[in-house]
């Protein structure tokens, strides 16, 4: 009988290793898209519409072509293959097809010698437009019928009376994921009519999917690879620029590179959808919910992109942690000449839950509850049925865990005092100090975890045992979340072995590993990586006829009876494994079902400071009390809750793509769409509540979106406490507060 | 025209165009692509430099403006074998995720400690506001450079 006599492996799971690229990072040695050059490369521009709606009456690219330096330039006409893409509806044209669509949408693209010559030839581009009445309200676009996904939900009795009964419009402005590092790219023709091609992606396969179809080429002919990113949060799961410069790559035989300035990075990727929801909550006089009603569109822009996911989540999640025996749903994405909408961070849960904690507080007021004790009357938890799609939790669930925790927290006792640093508006004109109201609010949070609705959701890795360690191999995407070092952790773990390298592989090397979204890589990746490390293990313990397996090699009796290199001279040992979570299913036609495969919680606690005469905040304070099954890496954690909390901070208080009238966008740029700086952050106390579920690597959940997702109803709660303004709207800006309504 | 730079010590020269930043020429004509363009506009910090003691936005210096200059970029910090106590307290209290705004945080928290050896956190915070990260939330990136005012 075989003895485990496993060592305790350094740097495994639980620890705060630290990440591998960390080094090159802070060096200025790793390379980013933007970074990436070959010999003889043509760079390219783009040609961008400046209406939301138009028809091009005349296109001319003659004076383009002809300026010296410029080497090509392609039009909607020069797709060779599908003119259109899109990862689930390819309805986006790769180039605008005659009909501009939206602000920002791509005409035309130049490659050329050098930047500057490429943008110069972009401008002198004739684009003769004819604008029409561009669709830029929700509630217009429904009634015209275009709608790109309608999710109803019918549960339980539409009868039903409740004791109270709330009522509340809200609205939600659009949010950019304005990540720091801009689209960039590299195509380089093969010479055999194919291209490599490194882009901005979260999920390569899927790009490569559409990327041959709109190209013309076989799937062998094309291979997209992984290179470093900065950032992501939804803004690379859909296409951008990599159809453009791969196809003047195959046209000039020339590598192309592109690197977007700020105000392409705004008009060239999906953003987070605006929302209008009318919610009615019905509850009896102990506050246990009875019905609940709600009507939710969310603007979708111009082209499908992910939005018929979004709006399964906003719909199913419509309730939050709660439980409702009656529900009853109309979830509309509709299209207009916005620019399109799409994945980001929470990814249709945000809009949700922002109108639905916001109904929470309003009927604890109405019912005259604590609004935590009202919370917790209704919390959702293993055993129970989702509000909405009626699936029953069988995974740990601690709701009520993570709202207790993090009202347990102390609240902060310092008061703005005299210090300008700590006045809301900070050293400008602002109110006396003695003017500063305070205000606490709460809300909480529920996520999926990876995709939903019977997709068929699968992660590919590789573990190979290598003369003096072992490889990774993935395609799985480092965004910058810190995937790698999860990944190199579990690994660690379940070989024994600590020498672990992650190798991400382009297309053709191995199988899809999903997208690096939906909370997912944790599980999914780690959850392949998990499993073949465990085989590589048990085929290096068979082979050698041995008990543990560490740096050395294969041990037997505590004596090494093969090194890694004669394992990997007699094996080699690779391991590959495709891995699956649970099984989902589609809803039926009321939106019933096992849509989920499961849930996290998460429950935030903000503090405010308001100057209420200039509209003025401060966030004082955000804490958080999450479900996140098992911790991988206390460090990375941490950076992923506090990152978080700031997008949705962000979104609460400053964020927002403005549109004019015309469905142009006023503010793409830095200067103007505002992003929180450290000076706007506030200090962050996390509660981690460890209940191991049964499917992720050693019992951890995926993590990274819920700590945006309830962050923002938490601090418009807190303003509303402060203020007694009824703020449905955000972001809040100062005229909410100094001229809304009570 | 020619310019003539220090850079990270070394002398160098770039024939650049009238329209060409300090920030395009680092990058582009010098090959040190450590220093990183997010906005163009001096909002994100993402391109910082020391420019003669200064902590500028490379990307707002004309290369012509910047002829005679001595220049310190992220690549002059440290290397690999041998960090700054900056770039080390980074990497230990996870304060890169993408990194991609690192260089540019690096750059100009290096700067203060030099100039402010006991910098207080509401300090450190004033002299990294111009510094914008998407990915930390700034927490990781306080206590790194708390961490690295103790071990300089």
């Amino acid at each position: 009988m075989s003895v485990e006599t496993r060592h305790r492996i350094r740097g495994g799971v639980g620890e705060s290793v630290t990440r591998p690229d960390g080094v090159p990072k802070v060096c200025g040695a790793f390379q980013y898209l933007d970074d990436l050059r070959a010999d003889g490369m043509l760079w390219a521009a783009t040609r961008r519409a400046t209406v939301a709606r138009g028809r091009i009456v005349a296109l001319d690219v003659g004076t383009a072509s002809a300026m010296p330096g410029v080497h090509d330039v392609i039009t909607f006409a020069d797709v060779p293959g599908r003119p259109y893409q899109g990862q689930i509806v390819p309805d986006q044209p790769v180039l605008c097809d005659g009909e501009i669509r939206h602000w920002g949408e791509a005409i035309a693209v130049v490659a050329a010698d050098d930047p500057e010559t490429a943008r110069l030839a972009a401008e002198a581009i004739t684009v003769d437009v004819e604008e029409l009445e561009p669709v830029v309200d929700v509630e217009r676009a429904l009634e015209l019928g275009d709608v790109f996904r309608h999710f109803p939900v019918r549960r339980g009795d539409p009868e039903a009376r409740g004791d109270v009964v709330v009522e509340g419009f809200y609205e939600m402005g659009t949010q950019d994921q304005a990540p720091l590092g801009t689209e960039a790219g590299l195509a380089v023709p093969d010479g055999h009519g194919g291209v490599d091609l490194w882009g901005p992606s979260q999920w390569t396969h899927v790009d490569h999917e559409q990327l041959v179809a709109c190209l013309g080429l076989r799937p062998e002919e094309l291979r997209v690879h992984i290179s470093g990113l900065g950032g992501a949060f939804g803004a690379r799961e859909d296409l951008t620029l990599q159809t453009h410069i791969a196809l003047l790559a195959l046209r000039t035989g020339r590598p192309v590179k592109q690197h977007y300035d700020r105000a392409d990075s705004f008009a060239a990727h999906v953003k987070r959808h605006a929302a209008r929801m009318w919610y009615r909550h019905e509850a009896d006089r102990d506050g246990r919910l009875v019905k609940v009603e709600a009507r939710m569109i969310l603007d979708g822009g111009a082209y499908q992109m992910t939005s018929q996911a979004v709006i399964a989540n906003a719909a199913t999640f419509a309730v939050g942690p709660y439980r409702c025996p009656n529900t009853f749903v109309d979830a509309y994405v509709v299209r207009t000449n916005h620019p399109p909408a799409g994945a980001m961070r929470g990814f249709g849960t945000n809009q949700a839950c922002f109108a639905a904690e916001s109904q929470m507080d309003r009927l604890a007021a109405e019912l005259g509850i604590d609004p935590l004790e009202l919370r917790l009357r209704n919390a959702l938890e293993p055993g129970d049925a989702l509000a909405t799609t009626g699936q029953v939790v069988t995974e740990p669930l601690p709701t009520s865990e993570v709202i207790r925790s993090v009202a347990a927290l102390p609240l902060p006792d310092d008061e703005p005092g005299d210090d300008p640093l700590r006045l809301p508006g900070g050293t400008g004109l602002t109110t006396p100090p003695d003017r500063v109201v305070r205000g606490v609010g709460y809300a909480v949070g529920i996520k999926n975890l990876a995709f939903s609705e019977g997709f068929d959701d699968y992660a590919e890795a590789r573990v190979t045992l290598t003369a003096d360690g072992a490889e990774v191999h993935t395609a799985a995407i480092e965004v910058g979340q810190g995937m790698v070092t999860v990944l190199i952790q579990i690994a660690r773990s379940a070989l024994g072995i600590e020498n672990v390298e992650v190798v991400f592989d382009d297309t053709s090397k191995i199988g899809s590993a999903g997208s690096s979204s939906a909370s997912r890589q944790t599980q999914m990746a780690g959850g392949a990586v998990l499993r073949a490390a465990e085989a590589a293990r048990s085929a290096a313990l068979a082979l050698a006829g041995g008990d543990d397996l560490d740096d050395l090699g294969v041990w037997r009796d505590g004596e090494l009876v093969m090194t890694l290199a004669e394992l990997a001279e007699r094996g080699p040992i690779s391991e590959w494994v495709r891995f699956r979570h649970p099984e989902t299913e589609e809803p039926d036609e009321n939106g019933q079902g096992r849509l989920h495969v499961d849930f996290s919680v998460a429950a935030h606690r903000a503090v405010v400071d308001v100057d209420p005469e200039l509209g003025l905040v401060r966030v004082v304070q955000i804490d958080i009390a999450q479900d996140v099954g098992r911790v991988i890496n206390p460090v990375q954690l941490r950076g992923q809750i506090e990152g978080g909390i700031a997008q949705g901070m962000g979104w609460a208080i400053m964020e927002e793509l403005v549109f004019r009238d015309d469905g142009t966008v006023a503010n793409p740029t830095f200067t103007d769409y505002l992003l929180p700086t450290i000076l706007d952050m506030p200090p962050v106390e996390a509660v981690l509540v460890e209940q191991p579920g049964t499917w992720g690597p050693f019992g951890a959940k995926g993590m990274a979106e819920l700590p945006t997702v309830s962050v923002t109803p938490a601090v418009v709660a807190a303003i509303r406490d402060a203020t007694g303004k009824a703020l449905r709207r955000v972001p809040v800006r100062p005229e909410d507060i100094v001229f809304g309504d009570g | 025209m020619i310019v003539q730079l220090t850079v990270n010590g070394e002398d160098r020269h770039a024939e650049v165009a009238g329209w060409e930043s300090l920030l395009w020429v680092l990058r582009e004509q010098l090959g040190l692509t450590g220093t990183k363009g997010a906005c163009e506009q001096g909002e994100c910090g993402s391109c910082s430099v020391i420019l003669d003691g200064e902590v500028v936005c490379s990307c707002l210096v004309m290369a012509a403006d910047a002829d005679g200059a001595d220049v310190t970029t992220v690549e002059g910090l440290g290397t690999p074998e041998d960090l700054h106590p900056v770039q080390e307290a980074f990497v230990a209290e996870g304060a890169v995720q993408c990194g991609y705004c690192t260089p540019g945080l690096v750059v100009a928290a290096a700067h203060l400690l030099e100039t402010n050896r006991r910098p207080e956190p509401d300090q450190i915070r004033e002299a990294l506001s111009g510094n914008l990260c998407r990915c930390t939330g700034y927490g990781a990136v306080l206590r790194a450079i708390e961490a690295a005012r103790e071990a300089m």
